[in-house]
């Protein structure tokens, strides 16, 4: 449903552009607006980076973000009015990296800062923690190629990054930066098991930067550093491995019968032309990987993305994209039936 | 609140090596917050005369930065008040000096508030108003990063130390004369006592694991004749003193202990908790003991749902069946009836 009085079109004038597209230059494009200030602060309060964005089932939406006073979590209106904030000042809060909302409507944050997972039930109070945050800590750098993992633990993150549940409520977390492993839980937070550990070949991990589950409980893990999404089952054995997508800092699996996966091959922070040039686009895809279409490329001006860190996509055709370096989250209408080459 | 009745409590042992008697229970989240405070690890819990319970807490602070070299910033624990029925009453001491790194909360026979904070190396005493009655230690002047999970904090071996130049204290006690017991703690390893205007009598202790000796006394508590608990955390024993620091006697065989309480009354009971360390989910039990340390029964396993314990870090006793739990890693405070 396009409401194309109010709203910019941006549809082929990009791609008339004709940068250098490394990644699958010759995808369909499909065509997408940006609805114009969709999301509305109040005075005096500033949206910071915006790393996290999550749809609950009432259209509310979460976003978790890094701002002046540490890491703040926001809930707006389906229509994009601030509600209210959650977990100021939280002990768990510390440098913002995910939220995702279960199929419960509790919400869920994962802080690289804290190397802690905190459950709130939909009111906003604290249900469960997983990790804790370190008695004293530097931020850690990511380990060079054959470089320890420093707290893999079952218990302990190393900068984790993203969260999801399969049907029966057991959680997995994508861990992180510093370790490079998917950890499976179950609902009651007890350790399961994991897989993965540092490196380039199948079933290892490089940056696992985020993570969406489908319906059958797999498991899309957006493998950024190795430029591709590796799919694992429920038990966390490798299923299959889905490239040419760029590097997958975002992805988000649809709800519904017919599942899609959006994977964004997002610019980097550096403002570069090359980033530019090279990457910005948001893939959509059939599960196995199959490309139906990709949209959109890095910039500030409304409809294009500044470093793209989460996507919500509970409907596949509006997207809530949250971003780095525009400190903001769009609504983005894609007409699925228009797409070409 | 969430009421979770473990019916059959022997499903839930958590260590089958153990024979002692599963005492049955009931727990409940004791605590419920206003809307836009947050409780955050919930390292001290204690009740006063009246019912009312005091939460030393990590909680969060606004200008947490990381990679500085300073470790923990002002105002990053907090202390609150709640009434008999677990709600909120206030905070008492927002942006107080020594609020850095919370360890322990005591509340003393005339209803004064102590804490005890191993960031600033500081036990503050509160009357009942929440006014600073006396301070003992000093927030040092500035601070050595001590790196990643603290791995080049200094181990001190206490012996000689006077004064109460603490380094990381951990709990505080009294004995009927009010004289005053500390626990120091995870640096030093010594118990220090001083009379009840804070002049310094004594202290005892050195690390290490022969008698007389501590690694991270963790949890202290005195009985009504004055001898002294001490939970010896990292040798897993409690060792018993007599009011002068006399070694009496050792208990163990239950864990480490992370926690100890003794209950008031005419027949005291001694509790303590062998917590689950804070990167696993191993343990949890707690142990009620005679006073000589016979074990009279066990409950409780380490987990996160309610009834289940995420790092035991703190228990009140006040009413031997009734006690308050309060753990590191579920943020939270349950209260447990015991069905002896």
């Amino acid at each position: 449903m396009l409401r194309k009085s109010a709203l910019l079109s941006i549809g082929f004038s990009i791609f008339m552009a004709g940068s250098v597209l490394a990644q699958t230059p010759d995808a369909p494009r499909i065509s997408y607006e940006s609805v114009p200030d969709f999301m509305k602060m109040p005075d005096g309060m500033y949206m910071g980076e915006a790393m996290g964005v999550a749809t609950n089932s009432q259209g509310e939406f979460y976003v978790f973000n890094r701002n002046g006073e540490a890491t703040r979590l926001f809930q707006f209106d389906a229509s994009g009015n601030f509600m209210r904030e959650i977990g100021k000042g939280l002990y768990g809060f510390a440098f913002a990296h995910a939220v995702r909302v279960d199929a419960d409507d509790n919400i869920w944050v994962v802080d690289e800062g804290t190397d802690m997972v905190i459950k709130f039930n939909p009111e906003g109070r604290v249900m469960m923690t997983i990790g804790r945050r370190p008695e004293a800590q530097q931020l850690r750098e990511t380990p060079g190629r054959g470089g320890g993992p420093p707290n893999q633990r079952p218990y302990n993150f190393g900068r984790p990054t993203d969260i999801g549940w399969d049907p029966q409520g057991n959680i997995f977390v994508t861990d992180g930066y510093t370790n490079s492993r998917v950890v499976k839980y179950d609902p009651e937070g007890r350790y399961l098991g994991e897989v993965g550990t540092r490196g380039s070949e199948i079933g290892q991990l490089s940056t696992p930067h985020s993570m969406s589950m489908d319906a059958e409980g797999n498991v899309y893990v957006g493998d950024r550093g190795n430029r591709r999404v590796q799919v694992f089952d429920n038990d966390l054995n490798f299923l299959r491995m889905i490239e040419g997508v760029g590097a997958p800092w975002a992805v988000c699996v649809s709800p519904g019968p017919h599942q899609y996966l959006f994977s964004s091959n997002s610019n980097t922070t550096g403002n570069s032309k090359e980033s530019y040039d090279n990457a910005g686009e948001i893939y959509k895809m059939e599960l196995d990987g199959t490309i139906i279409g990709r949209f959109g490329t890095g910039g500030k001006r409304l409809g294009e993305f500044g470093s793209v860190h989460a996507i919500d996509c509970r409907n596949p055709d509006e997207l809530l994209v949250a971003e780095i370096t525009t400190w903001r989250v769009q609504k983005l209408l894609l007409d699925p039936r228009m797409t070409s080459q | 609140m969430k009421r979770f009745l473990l019916a059959v409590a022997a499903l839930l042992v958590a260590n089958p090596l153990s024979a002692q008697s599963e005492i049955r229970y009931e727990a409940v989240d004791a605590l419920s917050m206003p809307d836009d405070i947050y409780m955050g690890e919930a390292l001290g819990v204690a009740t006063n005369s009246s019912g009312h319970l005091y939460v030393f807490t990590r909680s969060g602070s606004s200008d947490v930065t990381l990679g500085t070299n300073r470790f923990f910033r002002h105002s990053s624990s907090r202390l609150f008040e709640f009434d008999a029925n677990g709600r909120y009453v206030r905070e008492i001491g927002a942006g107080l000096y020594a609020f850095m790194f919370a360890h322990a909360v005591r509340v003393d026979s005339d209803d004064n508030v102590w804490i005890v904070d191993e960031g600033s190396s500081m036990a503050v005493k509160f009357d009942p108003q929440g006014k600073v009655l006396m301070t003992m230690g000093r927030n040092p002047e500035a601070y050595r990063n001590p790196g990643p999970r603290g791995a080049e904090l200094r181990r001190n071996n206490g012996v000689g130390a006077v004064g109460d130049n603490f380094s990381r204290p951990t709990d505080v006690a009294w004995d009927a004369d009010g004289n005053i017991f500390i626990a120091d703690g995870y640096n030093n390893a010594r118990v220090a006592k001083f009379d009840q205007y804070g002049a310094f009598l004594t202290s005892w202790g050195e690390y290490g694991t022969e008698i007389g000796q501590f690694n991270t006394l963790h949890s202290i508590q005195t009985d009504a004749e004055g001898n002294v608990y001490v939970g010896d955390r990292g040798n897993s024993r409690i060792q018993v003193f007599d009011n002068d620091g006399n070694f009496k006697y050792v208990i163990d065989g239950i864990g480490a202990p992370w926690a100890i309480c003794i209950t008031p009354g005419p027949h005291q009971y001694l509790y303590s908790s062998n917590s689950a360390g804070t990167g696993n989910l191993d343990n949890g039990e707690i142990y009620k003991m005679e006073l000589d340390g016979t074990i009279l029964g066990k409950f409780g396993r380490a987990g996160r749902m309610i009834g289940e314990f995420a790092s035991t870090h703190a228990i009140d006793c006040r009413d031997e069946n009734e006690l308050f739990v309060g753990e590191i890693l579920s943020w939270r405070v349950q209260k447990i009836t015991l069905h002896p």
